[in-house]
């Protein structure tokens, strides 16, 4: 029982060990929003796609002058995304036939544990506690991993910029909130259809919303649940996919995506060099093993032959020592003999 | 001195040094172009499609057939298959080539390649897969380049500095496994974070582990290629020792490309079950998925043990070449075929004739660096100095 016990609070330490090891790995610490991160509700109920919100985050983020200009209604016709040029678009959808069109705006949406900020390698990309996802091109390497992992396709790159690309993305005016102003769009919706706040605010806004009118709004607030919640959040009267929008991106963040295969690097680190230390031992040691049982064998081989050689060698001694005694003994009977005959010779 | 520079002279003008300098020619018109006009002026990428074949075939393939190094050395030092000594020097060398030109890859992609030091040094991304995958390939490159190191101390002379680094010959192996497990892996478990783009049959949570193990009969296979080729064209190089292991190490890799990719087809099995994704073989997607693993791995892995059955060597090599294709498909599939495939045709990626120079040139400047090392270095041939070390 003892023994039990013993091993029970050594599994313990090890996952205590392991545990903080692997969140922080994960970068989870880095990413989780406070409590009174800001966002904003979009509601594409109220929305008449006038486009005041893409001229407006023109302006206040300084980007070039479009190709038609914004009171040009005639772009909403095709579908657009955004691009190194254009932080948000409003793209205009037709439902169903003869159904009146629908209208979604579309800019970073400032996942609470963002795609983008996990996958950036020099951190250039960050989840404020204040709620915005904001870019540092001083630290931008220009790999746009960020770009491949976002699932809502929002990143874009300056390519024909030769030496100094940027990342170009919506940063929910990060810049405006610090100084206590709107973010541009918010501010220059005539409809009232974006809300800036406080994010657990505006779930509930949007949940009233939806209570208050059954018949306009579906049951669901987009960006509450998928990819683990974001601070930008979408409320309509329309499935989502017929918005152009997945619904299929699950619930699972960015960073619980990777944070597995991110585990695994202690677990090679620390096994591995075991592992092949010992396969290096045992092939080392079958290596010696086989040395020493060859010079084991050759030594018996040679210690048999000449044992066989030593004993032939005695044996062959035996028989010249038998001879050469038969030969003295003959010699000795011949002489003994001789003598005889010639002491008897002197005799007679 | 000054024979060298005759003969030198003389082979200048061969069809193969004029067509790589008209491609390096081409490589130096690009790259000027690349970094006076920006990413946009020779590639088609674009928003949806950051990522092109400078990361699908040079970064991806190249690091995949690049595998040969930490698979031959670890075969020869740790598991004690001495016969595949002769092997260890051309792996390691086309290992390090082949990393230092995924590093100058690297400098074509990214937007700012001055930069490339910053993630190590500067502002470290731990929670980025990126992040390790840089971080490894970084460390690793270096270790490469020390195991390297003696062949070049040996052509120059120096003794005292070669015998240190050959000592560090365990460690240097032992790490260089530990972070190729490491990268090639993540290479995989870089597209985790999107199983929103990926299409299922190519996704999977087992990605790190199908980069993984495609990655060692990847290198053994590209070991057998580039074998095959030096044969062809550097066999004045080569000395007794070189030669009369060549076959034994051809078919050696062989049985084990095959054992390592009859693995990789079961890993591959178990994830397409445990995921369910049956239903979509059914499709064009399916087509094309069951068309890489059937023709490019399932049949290479038969090739191969048939031809270390009956010791066919010929048979060898074309399975050598079926698998590194194998490997160039599967690596292309999971970050251009497969990746974006929900988006409508007009909006997917095709590489630019700008790209694929880029691509060619690297490859070529590859080339020549490895004929550059091989001619002159104890590459192929063990240095009269140290007969016994080769």
């Amino acid at each position: 029982m003892k023994r039990r016990r013993f091993l029970e609070m050594l599994g313990t330490a090890g996952l205590c060990l392991a545990t903080p090891a692997a969140a922080t790995s994960a970068g989870m610490g880095d990413v989780r929003p406070s409590p009174g991160a800001k966002g904003v509700l979009f509601d594409a109920v109220r929305c008449i796609g006038c486009r005041k919100c893409e001229a407006a985050c023109n302006t206040v983020n300084e980007l070039p002058a479009p190709k038609k200009p914004f009171d040009d209604l005639t772009v909403l016709e095709t579908g657009r995304r955004t691009d190194a040029a254009t932080y948000t678009v409003v793209n205009r959808y037709l439902p169903a036939e003869g159904a009146a069109p629908v209208y979604r705006k579309i800019q970073c949406n400032h996942c609470l544990e963002p795609a983008c900020a996990s996958a950036c390698f020099v951190k250039a990309l960050v989840k404020t506690p204040e709620g915005p996802v904001t870019y540092r091109a001083d630290l931008c390497v220009g790999c746009r991993y960020c770009m491949v992992a976002c699932s809502f396709n929002i990143p874009a790159y300056e390519y024909h910029s030769a030496l100094t690309p940027r990342v170009m993305k919506c940063t929910m005016c990060a810049p405006r909130l610090a100084k206590g102003q709107l973010p541009g769009c918010v501010e220059a919706c005539p409809k009232g259809a974006l809300t800036f706040g406080r994010r657990t605010e505006l779930l509930a806004q949007a949940r009233e919303r939806i209570k208050g009118s059954p018949g306009l709004y579906l049951d669901h607030v987009y960006g509450e649940r998928e990819m683990g919640g974001t601070s930008w959040l979408t409320i309509a009267g329309v499935p989502f996919s017929q918005l152009g929008m997945r619904e299929d991106l699950g619930t699972a963040s960015a960073p619980e995506l990777t944070a597995g295969a991110l585990a695994g690097v202690p677990v090679v680190v620390g096994l591995w060099p075991v592992l092949l230390t010992g396969i290096y031992a045992i092939s080392k040691r079958k290596e010696k093993q086989a040395e020493a049982e060859k010079r084991a064998a050759v030594a018996a081989a040679i210690a048999k032959a000449s044992a066989e050689a030593e004993a032939k060698l005695s044996s062959e001694l035996t028989k010249a020592e038998v001879a050469n005694k038969r030969l003295i003994e003959i010699e000795v009977k011949k002489a003994l003999e001789s003598a005889g005959q010639d002491s008897a010779r002197e005799e007679s | 001195m000054s024979e060298h520079a005759v003969t030198a002279k003389q082979s200048l003008f061969t069809p193969f040094n004029v067509v790589a300098g008209l491609i390096v020619l081409m490589g130096a018109v690009l790259t000027v172009l690349r970094f006076t006009g920006g990413l946009g002026a020779v590639t088609n990428l674009s928003d949806d499609n950051p990522w092109g074949i400078w990361i699908g075939f040079d970064l991806l393939c190249g690091v995949a057939l690049a595998a040969g190094g930490y698979t031959t050395s670890a075969a020869c030092y740790i598991f004690g298959f001495k016969r595949f000594h002769s092997a260890v020097r051309p792996a390691i060398l086309t290992a390090f080539l082949g990393y230092a030109l995924v590093v100058f890859a690297l400098h074509y992609d990214v937007g700012r390649p001055w930069r490339l030091p910053y993630p190590v040094f500067l502002s470290q991304g731990t929670s980025s897969i990126l992040f390790e995958v840089g971080l490894c390939v970084f460390i690793y490159l270096s270790v490469l380049f020390v195991e390297y190191l003696p062949a070049f101390f040996e052509w120059q002379r120096m003794p005292k500095v070669r015998g240190f680094l050959v000592k560090l010959t365990m460690a240097l192996t032992i790490l260089g496994v530990v972070l190729s497990t490491l990268h090639q892996s993540s290479l995989g478990a870089l597209f985790l974070i999107v199983p929103s783009k990926l299409h299922p049959l190519w996704y999977s949570p087992y990605l790190p582990v199908y980069f993984f193990i495609s990655s060692m009969f990847a290198g053994l296979s590209m070991v057998i290629f580039e074998g095959s080729l030096s044969h062809r064209y550097l066999h004045h190089k080569m000395d007794q020792a070189y030669t009369s292991e060549h076959d034994g190490v051809m078919l050696g890799f062989a049985k084990a490309a095959s054992l390592i990719m009859a693995g990789y087809l079961a890993v591959k099995l178990f994830g397409l079950s445990m995921d369910n994704r049956w239903s979509y073989l059914a499709t064009g997607y399916g087509a094309w998925y069951l068309t890489e693993i059937i023709g490019f791995v399932a049949l290479p892995c038969y090739l191969y043990a048939v031809a270390a059955r009956d010791r066919n060597l010929g048979l060898v090599k074309r399975a050598a070449a079926l698998t590194v294709i194998g490997i160039v498909v599967n690596r292309f599939n999971v970050s251009l075929v497969a990746f974006n495939w929900q988006l409508p045709p007009e909006a997917r990626y095709f590489p630019s004739l700008g790209e694929i120079g880029i691509s060619v040139f690297v490859v070529t400047v590859g080339v020549l660096a490895f004929r550059f090392i091989a001619t002159r270095m104890p590459i192929f041939h063990a240095h009269p100095d140290y007969p016994e070390s080769h």
